[in-house]
């Protein structure tokens, strides 16, 4: 099937199986990497990006669910006015043990602070707990996110 | 609790050379580090300056988010003297002649690397000077450097590393051993916060890991094997599978392995490969793979019959004596008060975030890998060894992998790989599902304790006793289920006498972070809080009076130096306000603390336990950790090692809650994070981390931070609820021996 994404503002035409899930277009048809593969099971968050702003699981969500949403990954970030502040962020608080999942990471707080500034501890709970890092870098995906909304460096 | 001693390899690689070449482009570029640059020259195997003064370092060991690849070659920048601006890392070719041991494993890559590298990078900086002094025409003497250049302060001149670097790599290298090291307090990037170097690919999403290697014309693999260890094909229904759509190849591999064998690192194991144009046709079509396994004797085997049989174990003699210090029984005849309890821990899968995967090219009698592996070379010669070749012949290339915690210390998928590779013909990315990573581990492996305990009229320990019921078969220990003769508190107690028995297990197990110490910290640190509060002792000052009576055992004693130990359990307790702070009703403190890979390490946690339910995780708030470690004389970079040491806790907290991998018939349950917990953001307590330097080498990180933790906890937990945890995890799903 013919497809045509429109990926970090850019339109993209693909002809895949209608089945195939979102994570694995990016990754190895339109060669964008930065989208990871971790559980294939919309357990871990590994594979998060945003249609329409809204955090989702590629792994979970296939192509032909897609239709004209916009998609927007981890490399359209440094475009984004919230992802680039989480990404600056991230690299403030050198966040990352492994950083398999951190791309993931960022596109669930970029999610989460487009939609709430100031998030409070409940909400970064609430928000962030779909996403593994399986490094344990909790306390410092935290403080970079008050740290991304404005808020002092301490957690 | 091997003590490692720092020195010069004697394979080290230290040439000069001034040459230029290029390296194989790929989409994604891994560079060689041999491949230089127009303008730069190289002063040894680690070292390449340019022109412009930009200085690369090779990254000699696998990073698997230890932080390795940045803290090692900070070790090189700081005695070559140059900014760390201006250095630029790249992973080093898998060299063992010119970089000795290249693992990542067991908290070596500091303690065996410190004073190593930095001789190499000072023997760099002494080469900048010698060429300084030919180009200057004064001596040596007079010249000093500082932030990659050479200065002669008598004449006002100065040179750039960058100017001299085509002479420096012509001139006599210098021996290692006599090199002049710079005084510690002359610093400028050991010691320093410094950010994880590939951090701006990490938050971009540019290509990094082994999964996003790519090789031209390169097709993707799946790879199914015998859910029961050792099994193989009997016969699969290759054709339907062919006819998936994307399908290019579907194949049976018969494998390399002896009958019975399921250690993962001892060739290739049989199973059905399927290559397709994507990984998601292949795995699809796996979805109508049929196949007719050959299964072991050990299919029979599960965690409900080995916790009965442990059982039966227990009220046994034990097969094997580790240890026999005094006379256990006669002391405990006498003693005050005697204290049992039982014990036990699960399987634990190392479910790193990255599956396995190993992308492979065979051409010409000769193959190429790109793994995210934590032990390239053993990868490499069981690859070579699985397809009849010889290594020569099989290229490496180290990729960062993401999270490895022992895991990828053995890499079976490199000779996967690399026979899908032959086969069909073609490159091939072998990637494996979270199920076949889960399901396909060497777990750490469960164990079960039968403890007993003698106090004396003053609230001392004098006996103390451990039945080990664990894995193995013949009187020898599956790998990593061992209890090792020297495993603290032996040669604290006068009487005290450590045992095993064994089950045979047909389920491979292997080293996970801090391998056996994660298992027997919980054991051994909850049962001597349980001796202290069985004494009517506070823990610190029961704990503080053990340490101090070390009975070396002439001619051997530990290497452990319990004045180290009490030095960080003070400050741990000190840091937390042990005894100091009023704690609401239904909060407790618990302290423990555990030596391992070199590493002292003493933690407090605060936990609030809601009253009157039964004990679960729900039921448990961990509120926070205090974590301290001795590791040694200077810490390399304190911003990774506090990131290790907070992950470490928070990874033995995720172990004490909730994780359990178990076994029925012959085979893993768990496949994926529904049924294996990860710690998520809700549960992650907040972790204080501080370092204790002392006059000692500098030590690892990676590992010696999780032990403690487990038993922290429980200790809290008994302390805040008067409930001992001795089955863990707090949500297990089958019970072991121990009496709740």
């Amino acid at each position: 099937m013919a497809y045509t994404l429109n990926i970090n503002g850019v339109n993209h035409a693909v002809d895949v199986d209608e089945a195939t899930p979102l994570l694995w277009v990016l990754r190895d048809v339109l060669d964008m990497k930065g989208t990871k593969f971790g559980c294939g099971s919309g357990l871990c968050g590994a594979c998060t990006v945003h249609l329409n702003g809204v955090a989702v699981r590629a792994c979970s969500t296939p192509v032909s669910g897609v239709g004209t949403a916009a998609i927007s990954t981890i490399e359209g970030m440094a475009e984004h006015p919230v992802g680039k502040k989480v990404q600056d962020a991230w690299l403030e608080i050198d966040v990352a043990q492994c950083g398999y999942c951190q791309a993931g990471q960022i596109m669930s707080a970029t999610a989460l602070l487009a939609q709430t500034p100031k998030p409070t501890d409940a909400d970064i709970d609430a928000h962030m707990s779909g996403n593994i890092c399986r490094c344990a870098t909790y306390n410092r995906i935290r403080t970079a996110i008050k740290l991304a909304a404005g808020e002092t460096k301490g957690a | 609790m091997n003590a490692i001693r720092s020195k010069v390899s004697r394979r080290m690689f230290l040439k000069a050379s001034a040459v230029t070449g290029g390296g194989l482009m790929l989409s994604f570029s891994v560079p060689a580090f041999a491949a230089l640059g127009p303008t730069e020259a190289t002063l040894n195997a680690y070292v390449r300056i340019a022109a412009d003064g930009i200085v690369t370092i090779a990254a000699k060991n696998p990073e698997v988010g230890q932080g390795i690849k940045t803290s090692l070659p900070m070790i090189i920048a700081e005695e070559l003297d140059v900014d760390w601006k201006n250095v630029r890392i790249e992973m080093a070719a898998v060299d063992g002649d010119k970089y000795g041991v290249q693992s990542a494993g067991g908290s070596t890559s500091i303690p065996r690397n410190w004073d190593t590298l930095r001789r190499v990078g000072a023997a760099g900086r002494q080469m900048l000077v010698s060429a300084a002094a030919k180009t200057l025409k004064v001596p040596a003497s007079e010249l000093t450097t500082s932030g990659g250049n050479v200065i002669h302060a008598a004449s006002k001149r100065s040179l750039s590393y960058g100017a001299l670097a085509a002479t420096a790599a012509t001139v006599p290298v210098p021996d290692l051993k006599t090199v002049a090291l710079k005084d510690p307090t002359a610093f400028k990037i050991i010691g320093q916060r410094t950010k994880d170097i590939d951090g701006p690919k990490i938050v971009t999403g540019q290509p990094l890991f082994g999964i996003d290697v790519s090789v031209p014309g390169m097709l993707y693999a799946v790879y199914e094997k015998c859910p029961v260890f050792g099994g193989t094909v009997a016969s699969a229904n290759l054709d339907e599978v062919k006819a998936m759509p994307g399908v290019r190849h579907a194949f049976i591999v018969a494998g390399t392995l002896a009958p019975g064998e399921v250690n993962l690192g001892a060739g290739l194991a049989g199973g059905v490969a399927i290559v397709a144009d994507t990984w998601w046709q292949a795995k699809t079509a796996r979805g109508k793979l049929r196949v007719e396994w050959k299964e072991p004797a050990s299919k029979s085997q599960s965690s409900v019959g080995f916790a009965a049989r442990a059982a039966e174990l227990a009220k046994q003699k034990p097969e094997l004596s580790v240890r026999t210090d005094g006379d256990v029984d006669a002391a405990l005849k006498g003693a005050a008060k005697v204290i049992t309890a039982s014990y036990s821990y699960p399987f634990l899968a190392h479910a790193a975030m990255e599956p396995q995967n190993a992308t492979a090219h065979f051409k010409d009698g000769k193959v190429e890998i790109w793994v995210p592996s934590q032990n390239p070379a053993a990868g490499r010669a069981q690859a070579a060894k699985a397809l009849g070749m010889d290594e020569k012949d099989v290229l490496v290339h180290m990729i960062r992998g993401g999270g490895g915690f022992g895991r990828r210390l053995t890499c079976e998928f490199m000779a996967e790989a690399a026979w899908i590779s032959r086969e069909a013909g073609v490159p091939v990315k072998l990637l494996w599902t979270r199920e076949d990573d889960m399901r396909h581990d060497h777990y750490r492996p469960g164990g079960f304790h039968t403890l007993t305990a003698g106090i004396d009229a003053s609230g001392k320990l004098i006996a103390l006793r451990d039945h080990f019921q664990t894995y193995g078969s013949d009187g020898k220990f599956a790998n990593s289920a061992n209890l090792g003769a020297d495993i603290f508190p032996a040669e604290f107690v006068p009487n005290l006498d450590y045992s095993a028995s064994f089950m045979p297990l047909g389920t491979p197990t292997g080293p996970m972070r801090a391998p056996r110490s994660n298992a027997l910290a919980m054991v051994f640190q909850s049962f001597l809080d349980e001796v202290a509060h069985a004494a009517g002792r506070d823990p610190l000052e029961f704990h503080l009076e053990l340490l101090s009576e070390h009975r070396a055992k002439s001619p051997t004693p530990l290497p452990f130096d319990s004045a180290r130990m009490s030095a960080v359990l003070k400050l741990v307790t000190e840091k937390a306000g042990w005894g100091k702070r009023e704690l609401p009703k239904g909060t407790g403190m618990g302290l423990a603390y555990y030596f391992s890979h070199s590493g002292y390490v003493a933690h407090v946690a605060e936990v609030t336990v809601t009253p009157d339910v039964p004990l679960s995780v729900n039921a448990v708030k961990i509120n926070k950790v205090w974590a301290v470690a001795d590791v040694g004389s200077h810490i390399v970079n304190p911003s990774g090692a506090e990131n290790q040491m907070q992950g470490a806790v928070l990874d033995g907290i995720a172990q004490v809650m909730g994780q359990e991998i178990t076994i029925a018939r012959g085979s893993t349950v768990q496949g994926n994070f529904d049924t294996y917990t990860a710690l998520r953001m809700k549960q992650a307590a907040p972790v204080e981390v501080h370092f204790l330097l002392s006059n000692n080498p500098p030590t690892g990180l990676g590992e010696p931070a999780l032990p403690p933790t487990l038993p922290a906890i429980a200790n809290a937990i008994f302390a805040a609820s008067g409930q001992r945890l001795r089955d863990i995890p707090l949500n297990k799903s089958i019970r072991g021996t121990a009496a709740v």
